[in-house]
């Protein structure tokens, strides 16, 4: 079994309950969930690899294919829509030079789009790895992808 | 009357239990609620909304199929806005669902096309909201159609509670919900066993046995071929089913003949290698017994020892518990002993060569698909099993064949591997391979008639998930003189959920048997993976019934008096468990990753 | 920020100060774990007080049918999986005021008789993992010098807006798919492990403890018959003072649109996307609070340069996501009205068309499994009644 779950393991223990906190820490380090990490997760918790996917898959921050090491995920609901998210959108998949849902050829970034990100009133935001950026513009949007290595 | 409370169901009062859903308070007072996602075998869902009621003070609808009635509720089950509301999800579900019906193989066995037809929904009333599916057809066994699946999770929960697998599970969400296996990988590919239970209980097409009936009439109209079939036990006392007889109708001489009708050239019996299996399982056991008691003998393997017949079964042993399968008796299943006697011992009676022999097996199992196609299964030089087709299949066959099968006069498998005993019958049903093992061990053993009346052996029968059986042995015959006075311990399970708790007490220690039989589905091969759809605990228990009442209707029903299977040990395997045994009808299995 | 409405603002006669107020949290815990639990109870129930996340159940009610729920495993569970769109209230609360939420977790605690509660907090807001943890520990401290027998724990979410359901938040605290229960059995009795479970927003829990420490005159006060009290507002959209008040509720919304507004407002989605779009004629008959649109603190203003199609297929497209997809109504609903609407404005199907997903909209309104499914009508169909022709042109 992989080191890394093995020790969350031995923290959370493996009541079914755990199980979320369990791949929420696998993906704070690894950003995604290996096929590997499923399966131990799954022997762990004594529940089929099916079960664990299943679950996995119902969270969208719970990625079950390899990301880039910072992932950029820009709100895309209502009230950052109204204040232009696209225009940030764009100015990020130009800097990038990749589309949303892709990651970065040297593996820095994965840009994604998420559903509302509860700041709405400081619209177009969005979130580095758990770092909050508001009140985007594009040029401060390309600023904030300079922070990450 | 603290049990029941008083409701009203569409002005009508009636006083039911108290802790009944709507949906059973109403199906036993004659009410009809449709259904899709219930199923009596599992747990409820209420996901479909189809059973949705009006009950009063809600402005919901209810799920009959997931609220308890409680005392003075008004339940009306036939309001403009229900039936206007089931309409409307049954329009849904077809705009979800590729409504080429004639191109499924459920056409004229489906749920969702019978309550479409029910309601008059064409399927064209909303945006047909097609994806790119693909059709996952990597199992031998069974076809997995995500383009007519309607998310009922029946599939799921049949995995995951009777199976206790969960090769399926849900994926996704909102409008990427499907049913998958891990990583989305093909059945084939994952923990799946081929029992088939989530056939049994898919309402639509989106789960359905492998279709090999093409290639047997193929077989049967090669004249250069010469076709023979066998069927397991537990198809003759469900065929009819198929064919518009009420459940447990025993039709067992009706469908030698139809076979034959079918062009078949010789009618075998599975039965036969049932009985055969006893003579090579029992003497297995008998050898293993006497390797632990008395340190003689070679070790045939550890004890307990699993019964072997059933192909999910081991599939699932291989994948979750494979330090356990030293356990496994080594006794192939009849379907392939069958295979590997036909493409020798047969051939070389008949003069036939083994190539041009084709074996059809009708089997009540879709993991036999499987099994047949395993590489070890392969003795007779040739792939011992070349079609296995369902009980299902079987019926398709001879509608297509336009066999009027109720006319058809009842006759009898041919000879060499035909002749059958109560006992071979008895492993159509869950408990009937010990029931069959125990009455030839014991008269081996202690030359006396198991002492158990009418040879039932009451405590091995039944739809229990688990059952045990204890009997002292005593006035052991002199050869066996080391089994005097030891009891034997037997125990049975039958739903891969039930196998799960036997094995982990035994993990524990907490299961000191000697021989334990285990069979992948509810209730034995007569709830098998292959059987006629729908399955319920009463059509199951009507098919128990019915095998009981075969095996009690034939004249030898102890395995070990079977003529044929003496005769072919006398002129061709010699003694059980012996050299030609060990070779022709002995094999071996695979650990499997777990995931 | 404009300067002049803020004014405006804070000498508003509704305007009101208690979420963010300084509280002595070591003197409010000492106090609280005076009070008898029933007491704690009564004074719930006569204050009116109801559900802040947006349903409106009766806070008092729920914690007595908990206490009087057989059973000694009990549970707390503060919902700050805060996803509706256009809200943000329970970050700045928790954000500023986590104490209040733990003693109001607390009084819950002893009103009911739990020994343990969890905070579910959206994954969006994992940053404020750390503080927030921080602040749980120190409170733990707290608990322990008054020999309290309650411990809380932080739970996250992993994005999934259906979560804030109650049911489905209980099922992905077991570990599972956040897909909503059949109800009944109520959370009250069977929730977190099928044990009776308070499940309150995290709002909700800070007047709690308002109403205990103060009593409950002066939250009557405030308010209307059926909306005791004040509200924690999220304000978005086409306005220049956008973020958090804190206001009575039953106030008009065309006073609401006077103080917020742009003086251009069109329109005002009340509730977030699962709640009701009202238009401008409507305003100043529209009551906000529990007898006219209710909101779990979304304002979302929209003024005329906004396409109200554009601002419908948002919401369709976030439900068709965020749908858990277990039901039937809700998957396949959510789906033909976002694809319906998209075919209506391009033409290839006939305005007519926009009655039969009314109809969609109305069977998954009753028909749904859960308040997700059932609320997408409200969106839809005030949306497409006052603005049927943006949506058809």
């Amino acid at each position: 079994m992989n080191t890394d779950i093995q020790e969350i393991i031995s923290k959370t223990g493996t009541e079914r309950n755990r199980l979320l906190p369990v791949m929420q820490e696998v993906i704070s380090r690894n950003n995604y969930l290996s096929e590997t990490a499923m399966r131990d997760i799954a022997k762990a918790f004594d529940i089929s690899a099916a079960e664990v996917y299943g679950v996995a898959t119902f969270y969208s921050f719970i990625d079950v294919s390899r990301l880039g090491r910072n992932v950029i995920r820009i709100c895309k609901t209502i009230s950052c829509d109204l204040k232009g998210k696209t225009d940030i959108i764009n100015a990020i998949e130009k800097h990038l030079r990749i589309k949303l849902g892709e990651t970065t050829p040297d593996q820095k970034f994965t840009f994604l789009q998420t559903n509302c990100i509860g700041w709405c009133h400081q619209s177009p935001a969005m979130i580095i790895n758990d770092k909050v950026y508001t009140e985007l513009t594009p040029e401060k949007a390309i600023v904030a992808l300079e922070e990450w290595e | 009357m603290q049990d029941k409370v008083h409701i009203t169901i569409n002005s009508k009062e009636f006083d039911v239990d108290k802790d009944l859903t709507i949906l059973d308070a109403a199906r036993i007072n004659g009410i009809n609620i449709p259904t899709l996602c219930h199923h009596a075998d599992l747990g409820i869902a209420g996901n479909c909304r189809m059973c949705l009621v009006d009950i009063s003070g809600s402005h919901l609808l209810q799920p009959a199929c997931a609220t308890v009635v409680t005392e003075g509720v008004e339940i009306q089950t036939n309001t403009r806005r229900v039936r206007q509301t089931r309409k409307e999800l049954i329009s849904l579900l077809m705009s979800e669902h590729d409504t080429n019906c004639l191109r499924c193989p459920k056409n004229g066995n489906c749920e969702l096309q019978d309550l479409a037809a029910e309601y008059g929904v064409d399927g064209n009333d909303y945006i047909q909201l097609s994806a790119d599916y693909t059709i996952d057809i990597s199992s031998p066994a069974i076809i997995k159609d995500d383009s007519k699946c309607i998310r009922c999770q029946r599939c799921v929960r049949t995995c995951e509670e009777l199976q206790g697998v969960n090769a399926l599970a849900v994926v996704n969400k909102g409008g990427e919900l499907r049913i998958s296996t891990f990583l989305d990988k093909p059945l084939h590919y994952v923990v799946c066993t081929n029992c088939g239970q989530c056939v049994n209980r898919c309402p639509t097409g989106a789960l359905t046995e492998k279709n090999y009936v093409a290639d047997v009439w193929n077989a049967i109209d090669d004249p250069s071929k010469h076709v023979v079939v066998q069927t397991a036990p537990a198809v003759r006392i469900a065929l009819g089913e198929s064919l518009g007889y009420p459940a447990g109708e025993r039709v067992t001489g009706k469908m030698v003949s139809a076979l034959r009708g079918l062009g078949f050239d010789k009618v075998f019996d599975t039965n036969f290698t049932a009985d055969l299996t006893i003579m090579e399982e029992g003497t297995e056991l008998l050898m293993r017994l006497k390797h632990a008691l008395t340190g003689e003998g070679k070790s045939h393997g550890a004890l307990p020892q699993f019964s072997s017949c059933s192909p999910g079964w081991i599939k699932y042993l291989e994948h979750e518990y494979p330090d356990l399968l030293n356990h496994l008796s080594t006794c192939k299943s009849p379907q392939q002993m069958f295979g590997t006697l036909a493409k020798t011992y047969y051939a070389d009676i008949a003069g036939i060569d083994p190539a041009d022999i084709t074996v059809v097996s009708i089997m009540p199992c879709t993991a036999k698909k499987f099994e047949a196609q395993r590489p070890e299964m392969t003795d007779s030089g040739f792939r011992d099993v070349d079609y296995v087709l369902t009980t299902r299949e079987l019926g398709h066959m001879i509608k297509e064949a336009g066999i009027d099968f109720d006319s058809l006069e009842d006759s009898s498998c041919d000879s060499l591997l035909g002749a059958h005993t109560g006992a071979a019958v008895l492993f159509g049903a869950t408990g009937g391979v010990m029931e069959a093992a125990l009455r030839t061990a014991w008269e081996i053993v202690t030359g006396r008639e198991i002492p158990f009346t009418n040879l039932d052996v009451t405590p091995v029968r039944g739809m229990a998930g688990v059952k045990s059986a204890a009997i002292k042995i005593e006035n052991a015959l002199p050869a066996w003189s080391f089994l005097e006075g030891v009891e034997l311990k037997v125990a049975v399970a039958h739903g891969l959920a039930n196998v799960k708790t036997v094995l982990q007490l035994m993990k524990k220690g907490e299961a000191d048997y000697h021989f334990i039989e285990f069979m992948a589905c509810p209730g034995g091969c007569l709830g098998g993976g292959g059987q006629p759809i729908r399955t319920t605990p009463e059509i199951r228990q009507s098919r128990m019934d019915a095998v009981y009442a075969e095996d009690n209707a034939l004249p030898i029903r102890k395995s070990h008096l079977n003529p044929e299977v003496l005769h072919i040990y006398k002129d061709f395997l010699g003694e059980p468990c012996g050299e030609k045994s060990h070779h022709l009808l002995h094999t071996s299995y695979t650990a499997r990753g777990k995931y | 920020m404009d300067n002049r409405k803020i004014n405006d603002i804070e000498k508003y006669k509704k305007r009101v100060h208690l979420m963010f107020s300084e509280l002595d949290i070591k003197a409010a815990l000492r106090e609280i774990n005076a009070l008898a639990p029933e007491l704690i109870i009564t004074e719930l129930i006569t204050s009116g007080l109801r559900g802040r996340g947006g349903a409106g159940f009766p806070t008092g009610k729920k914690w007595e049918m908990v206490s009087e729920a057989e059973g000694t495993e009990k549970y707390i569970v503060c919902n700050a999986d805060e996803g509706e769109p256009g809200t943000f209230k329970d970050r700045e609360i928790l954000q500023k005021q986590a104490a209040k939420v733990l003693l109001g977790m607390t009084a819950c605690s002893k009103a009911v008789g739990a020994r343990k509660g969890f905070i579910y907090l959206r994954g969006e807001y994992s940053y404020m993992r750390k503080d927030l943890s921080a602040q749980i520990e120190a409170f733990h401290k707290l608990l322990n010098d008054f020999k309290i027998d309650f411990s809380i724990e932080l739970r996250m979410g992993s994005g999934a807006y259906v979560c804030g359901e109650e049911t489905s938040l209980l099922e992905s605290l077991e570990g599972r798919r956040g897909e909503a229960r059949n109800k009944p059995p109520y959370p009250v009795t069977e929730g977190f492990m099928g044990k009776p479970t308070v499940v309150n927003n995290v709002e909700t829990l800070v007047y709690a403890v308002y109403i205990i420490l103060e009593g409950t005159d002066s939250f009557i006060q405030m308010g209307t018959k059926s909306s005791r009290g004040a509200k924690v507002f999220c304000v978005s959209g086409d306005t220049p003072v956008p973020g958090i008040y804190e206001l009575e509720l039953g106030m008009k919304l065309s006073d609401f649109v006077d103080l917020f507004g742009d003086d251009d407002t069109k329109a005002v989605q009340v509730g977030g996307v699962s709640g009701y779009c009202v238009p401008r004629k409507n305003f100043s008959k529209t009551i906000i609070g529990f007898e006219g649109v209710p909101t779990g603190g979304s304002m979302m203003l929209f003024n005329s340069s906004r396409s109200m199609y554009n601002v419908l297929h948002d919401y369709l497209e976030f439900f068709s996501e965020e749908s858990c997809g277990q039901c039937t109504p809700c998957r396949i609903g959510c789906q033909q009205l976002l694809k319906g609407i998209e075919q209506v404005k391009r033409g290839t199907k006939h305005s007519s068309y926009l009655d039969n997903l009314r109809e969609i909209a109305e069977t998954m309104s009753i028909a749904s499994k859960c308040g997700l499914g059932q609320s997408v009508a409200h969106p839809f169909i005030s949306t497409t009644d006052y603005f049927k022709e943006e949506i058809i042109y």
